[in-house]
């Protein structure tokens, strides 16, 4: 019984209404993204070779991280790390560098 | 009151559960953390905390003036790169809202939450976070000893030794016999004894073609980038680089340069670069309650916590690696980047992140011009408390290019500044 009246108050306050998604300013996205910079650079700005992070639209990082991730996309690492990676937390991280201030 | 089926009780814990699962904003982070060690994992946890915190009081307790990365230094061996390029100085952080303590610490006390240095200083702290790195294990070598620790060159820190065996390998006499000793794993760098092996193989075969490099392995094969390493040894370094598994060192005369290796045989070396067996620091080991032959800090995946002794936490080579995690300078970059956003939570109140996703990347040259590398991608296991590489990720280059040399540089710029742009 517990754990119904536990989902009930969790809908009622709207907490479940979602399906499990990561918001850009979310503490684990935020931690997830600080893994891109040892290669990208730190705030996403790289000093070169890899690309910067910053500076680019949501959609456009997305796109390009889910075609490294279904094998669309030659590269080196990045089809090989893009793997350990869902779609959902590919949009997330994407979501984050775009919010980064240039 | 709400409906009467919801008893008073069940909605105190449904609201408990809620401001868990929502992270309400309890309150800012607050308290001191002092970080023992400024390697990639300490320096890395020092800035990530300092963005995520603050309001906490970091101090970074590092007795060095200079941070010298380990990483890139198999060229210095080589001769392509200079220990300038290495270096930065620990100045940089000054600036950043790092207190820093030019000090060694000797000793923790977890009861009473303090670190004690060297020079009798005592700090207090809410958490503390290793970040000692290895020491050797040169009680293991025969001959040698504890007593014998500064005629073992190991170039296995890079500082002054790296220097060292760049100039005895380039002033080697004509048709010379090198050795290269490496440990049984787990050892600081998984592919780097093998970098080093390649390279200074390369340099004979250019310099001085008529020398020899005897590789004694004490692990059965190649630790990292096996097939990688070996094809390449088959293909550019026949006749130059011979590589002996399984070693052991059952004798060494450093002053006659005479080993004894067991199965791997007796040989006379003009140069001998013998890395030790490795461990977590003893300090570090007492301060987080391991047992007396424990070799390494057993943490807690989410946190890094110790998992012994509370609010001590450990990051870098110093863990106990999750099956697959290598210690490397990558590696100490992700685990402070979890430490410093669990540690941040858990002093504003907070439960830490429940997801940690570590990605390793790690680069090896096998000539002046060209590069390997690896990746894995770590995930946390809730049910196992333990950190799994996924299988569907991770993978080898799938042969050396002049394009991942030029992708290590760049991955070397970049983690650089992470620690100090």
């Amino acid at each position: 019984m517990t754990s119904s009246v536990l989902t009930r108050a969790l809908l009622y306050l709207g907490i479940l209404a979602a399906p499990p998604a990561w918001a850009a300013e979310d503490g684990q996205v935020r931690t997830w993204a600080a893994a891109c910079a040892a290669c990208h650079g730190p705030r996403g700005k790289s000093e070169g070779g890899m690309p910067s992070l910053v500076g680019h639209d949501a959609a456009d990082l997305a796109k390009d991280m889910k075609a490294f991730r279904r094998g669309q996309r030659p590269g080196t690492v990045m089809p090989r790390l893009m793997r350990g990676y869902t779609e959902a937390e590919i949009d997330a991280i994407a979501a984050f560098w775009a919010k980064e201030a240039k | 009151m709400m409906s009467g089926r919801i008893s008073r009780r069940s909605f105190l814990a449904a609201m408990a559960t809620l401001g868990t699962a929502l992270a309400l904003p309890a309150r800012a982070a607050q308290g001191t953390v002092v970080v023992v060690g400024g390697g990639f994992a300490g320096v890395t946890f020092c800035r990530y905390l300092r963005r995520w915190a603050p309001g906490v009081r970091i101090v970074l307790v590092e007795p060095a003036e200079r941070f010298i990365s380990c990483p890139m230094s198999n060229r210095v061996v080589y001769g392509t790169l200079s220990m300038h390029n290495l270096t930065r100085g620990y100045d940089v952080l000054d600036g950043t809202g790092v207190e820093r303590v030019r000090d060694r610490v000797i000793a923790v006390d977890p009861a009473r939450r303090q670190v004690r240095l060297a020079s009798g200083a005592n700090i207090s702290y809410d958490r503390l976070v290793l970040a000692p790195g290895i020491d050797f294990r040169f009680q293991d070598i025969p001959g040698v000893g504890k007593d014998g620790s500064d005629r073992v060159l190991h170039a296995w820190k890079a500082g002054p030794q790296t220097v060292e065996l760049r100039l005895r390998l380039h002033q080697l006499e004509r048709g010379g016999v090198v050795g290269l000793y490496i440990p049984k794993a787990p050892f600081r760098c998984p592919p780097g004894p093998y970098e080093r092996a390649t390279l200074m193989a390369d340099y004979l075969r250019q310099f001085n073609p008529k020398a020899k490099l005897l590789v004694f392995d004490a692990n059965a094969d190649v630790q990292s980038k096996r097939d990688l390493f070996r094809n390449y040894w088959d293909t550019h370094l026949k006749g130059t680089l011979e590589y002996l598994p399984s070693a052991e060192l059952k004798q060494v005369d450093l002053a006659m340069g005479q080993v004894d290796m067991g199965i791997a045989g007796r040989h006379r070396l003009n140069l001998f670069n013998l890395i030790p067996p490795q461990q977590a620091p003893a300090f570090a080991l007492a301060a987080t309650g391991e047992k007396p032959d424990a070799r390494w800090c057993a943490v807690d995946f989410l946190t890094f916590e110790s998992r012994n002794v509370p609010n001590v936490h450990v990051i870098g080579d110093a863990i106990l690696g999750a099956p697959g995690m290598p210690k490397s300078g990558h590696m100490a970059n992700q685990e402070a980047k979890v430490a410093a956003a669990a540690i941040a939570r858990l002093l504003a109140g907070q439960p830490p992140d429940p997801a940690p996703i570590l990605a390793n990347t790690c680069y090896s040259f096998v000539s002046r011009r060209e590069a390997i590398h690896v990746t894995a991608v770590f995930r946390y296991d809730g049910t196992e408390r333990t950190l799994k590489p996924v299988k569907e990720a991770g993978g080898t280059s799938e042969a050396p290019s002049a394009h991942e040399g030029f992708l290590a540089m760049a991955w070397f710029f970049n983690i650089m500044n992470d620690l100090f742009a």
